[in-house]
């Protein structure tokens, strides 16, 4: 935990600099190769930023939620790209672990996740089975003291450079549902383990994202996180946690789509004067200012609830719903202000444009973010 | 070997400065401050002295209001050893920072000073060269190279025409020009750590030193605009213009 203001600001002054000054110079290279260079990375793991939310006694710098949201929207001023590299370690990759792990399965592993030495991936998501997660179809079957792992994932964030998956497997077969499923340590050593070539994407390129593919691939007994039967629960809990993550990087896009979109309507004259003296240019920066500041009131109020205590399941969906979908208008706006060059590619709204879509989708779409909302309310009313 | 830098407070590099509407200064409120990036860099060479095996201790030390303790934290979480706040509110000037240095130098007999070239806000690039008067030390500025080779530091200076080679005898003040190295970020971890290393406070009384200013600033104006340019549609034009109107050839 970071505690004191003295130090929580330096700490956002050195992320914001190291943004500013490191990252966004790469961000259109990075977009071109579809590769952040190792020395981007090295500079991320000397900077300590794949240790922020793993507890200080495995190294990490223990972030309160509040601290990890204000981080997450320094990092958005750049690139998802970025932060994707080690969003799945101080995310979904290591809160499972965290959570749920043992004495000994946190102390193998959280060390060098925090230290970068060591990538996580979460591997949850399967062909058939997305919003729907708890009908995967993906078995662990006992063997002697052990398991074997067979079934394929699918857009697995960081799959790539993963050495340890947290996967999801069906262990009881007669149990249809999330109830037959649990987690499982798997490292990427393992015989019996593929990753596919990295999907095509839209947007977001330098983040990869694969299948993986299990293929009798054998688990000492030592793997399963949390006890059998109750990996869906496991998973719910670290997308729960995501979610704010999720809503605060949406923040940090908007803000930098709303600098980047005045800095264009100050500098571009049409009519002899700069379009931001146009009022219809105006509403535009006003409406999108507006939604950024709603989204990131929400999300610091709906952290710092977190931190006392409180159950905020229902409102950090609200919050990714919220700052998704405000994201996704930010940048359609500031496409629309830029005009045609809005559309080009030497603009980096053009691909804050594609960048941000993905938001709206991963680790819960929109819908079932609205889901989680209403059943909380009904559930609220009935009990 | 013990290396001291000295590490100013002043405003950040990426701040646009404005001008106080009574024209007595620059306008502080408010505005982010960060560590001097030439004493970035002399903060940086330190280190690599001492990740080199050359130094075995670095000591930081800032001059100014409470403030100035997180200029220090910066220096101590990139891997200065422990620092030093002399305290004092009010404007300091190159003289009585030299004065006030000196001072803390006599205590903790460095054996090399390093300071930045001169500081981003008043350009001043006085202390280092009046320190070493004071301590009737050598003295090296613009360094951007610097080898320590027994009890001698040979630096490269940069001036006009090129590289100037030196040899200096320690303990000698060095100021560091920007080519010298690129400061490292100081990691989040470090800056953590950084809380728990001591800072010690002193006052320009305790050090037998009146800091009074000695000059008197009668006025801070901005910069005129500059003129909009020209466009002229042929070489020959350019030349007559060049000739009758700049006078420059």
């Amino acid at each position: 935990m970071i505690r004191d203001q003295g130090s929580l600001d330096a700490l956002l002054a050195t992320v914001r600099r190291f943004v500013r000054e490191r990252l966004v110079p790469h961000e259109a290279a990075v977009a071109e190769s579809g590769e952040v260079s190792e020395a981007l990375v090295a500079g991320m793991r000397d900077l300590g930023l794949f240790g922020l939310t793993i507890p200080e006694a495995y190294g990490g710098l223990g972030a309160t939620t509040e601290e990890e949201v204000l981080f997450a929207m320094e990092m958005g001023w750049t690139s998802p790209a970025f932060r994707a590299r080690f969003g799945t370690n101080i995310g979904i990759g290591s809160q499972g672990l965290v959570n749920g792990g043992t004495e000994e399965q946190k102390q193998r592993y959280l060390p060098r996740l925090a230290r970068g030495e060591l990538i996580g991936s979460f591997a949850l998501t399967e062909p058939e089975a997305g919003s729907d997660a708890g009908s995967l179809t993906t078995r662990a079957r006992r063997d002697g003291n052990g398991w074997v792992l067979n079934g394929r994932k699918r857009f697995i964030t960081n799959s790539p450079y993963a050495g340890l998956f947290t996967v999801f497997a069906r262990t009881d077969p007669d149990q249809a549902g999330a109830r037959g499923v649990s987690a499982f340590l798997v490292e990427r050593d393992t015989p019996g383990i593929s990753v596919g070539a990295p999907d095509r994407k839209m947007g977001q390129m330098g983040a990869h994202t694969a299948d993986v593919v299990f293929d009798d691939a054998h688990v000492p007994g030592d793997a399963l996180l949390g006890r059998e039967g109750e990996g869906f629960k496991i998973a719910m809990r670290v997308l729960d946690r995501g979610r704010l993550h999720i809503a605060a990087a949406s923040v940090g896009n908007a803000d930098r789509l709303i600098a980047e979109s005045l800095t264009y309507a100050l500098e571009r004259k049409q009519f002899g004067q700069p379009i931001a003296e146009f009022q219809l240019i105006q509403a535009m920066l006003a409406d999108s200012r507006t939604e950024a500041l709603a989204a990131r009131c929400m999300v610091l109020e709906t952290a710092r609830r977190r931190d006392r205590g409180e159950d905020v399941g229902a409102d950090a969906a609200s919050c990714k719903l919220f700052a998704t979908e405000m994201v996704g208008r930010v940048a359609d706006r500031a496409v629309q202000i830029h005009g045609g060059n809005g559309y080009m590619a030497a603009f980096p709204v053009e691909r804050f444009y594609r960048d941000v879509r993905l938001y709206r989708l991963y680790e819960g779409t929109s819908q079932i973010q609205q889901l989680v909302i209403a059943r909380a309310m009904i559930k609220g009313a009935q009990a | 070997m013990k290396v001291l830098v000295a590490c100013k407070r002043v405003i950040d590099y990426n701040v646009k400065v404005r001008v106080k509407a009574d024209q007595s200064g620059v306008d502080l409120q408010n505005v982010k401050m960060s560590m001097n990036p030439f004493d970035e860099i002399a903060v940086e060479q330190a280190i690599r002295l001492k990740e080199a095996g050359t130094a075995t201790e670095i000591v930081a030390v800032s001059l100014g209001a409470e403030a100035c303790q997180e200029t220090l934290r910066t220096a101590l979480a990139m891997g200065a050893d422990r620092a030093i706040h002399v305290h004092h509110d009010g404007g300091l000037e190159p003289l009585a920072v030299a004065k006030l240095l000196k001072a803390v130098i006599g205590a903790e007999q460095p054996s090399l000073v390093l300071l930045g070239k001169q500081a981003i806000d008043d350009d001043c690039n006085q202390t280092g060269q009046m320190l070493a008067g004071l301590l009737g030390w050598p003295q090296g500025t613009f360094v951007s190279r610097l080898k320590v080779e027994g009890a001698k530091v040979a630096a490269g200076r940069e001036v006009d025409g090129g590289i100037e080679n030196v040899e200096l005898k320690l303990p000698a003040v060095m100021t560091v020009d920007l080519r010298l190295n690129e400061p490292r970020y100081a990691s989040l971890p470090n800056i953590m750590k950084a809380r728990k290393k001591p800072i010690d406070k002193k006052t320009p009384a305790e050090l037998g030193v009146d800091p009074a200013p000695r000059l008197r600033t009668v006025k801070v104006a901005e910069p005129p605009k500059r003129q909009a340019g020209v466009k002229v549609d042929s070489v020959a034009t350019l030349v007559t213009k060049l000739k009758e109107e700049a006078g420059v050839i």
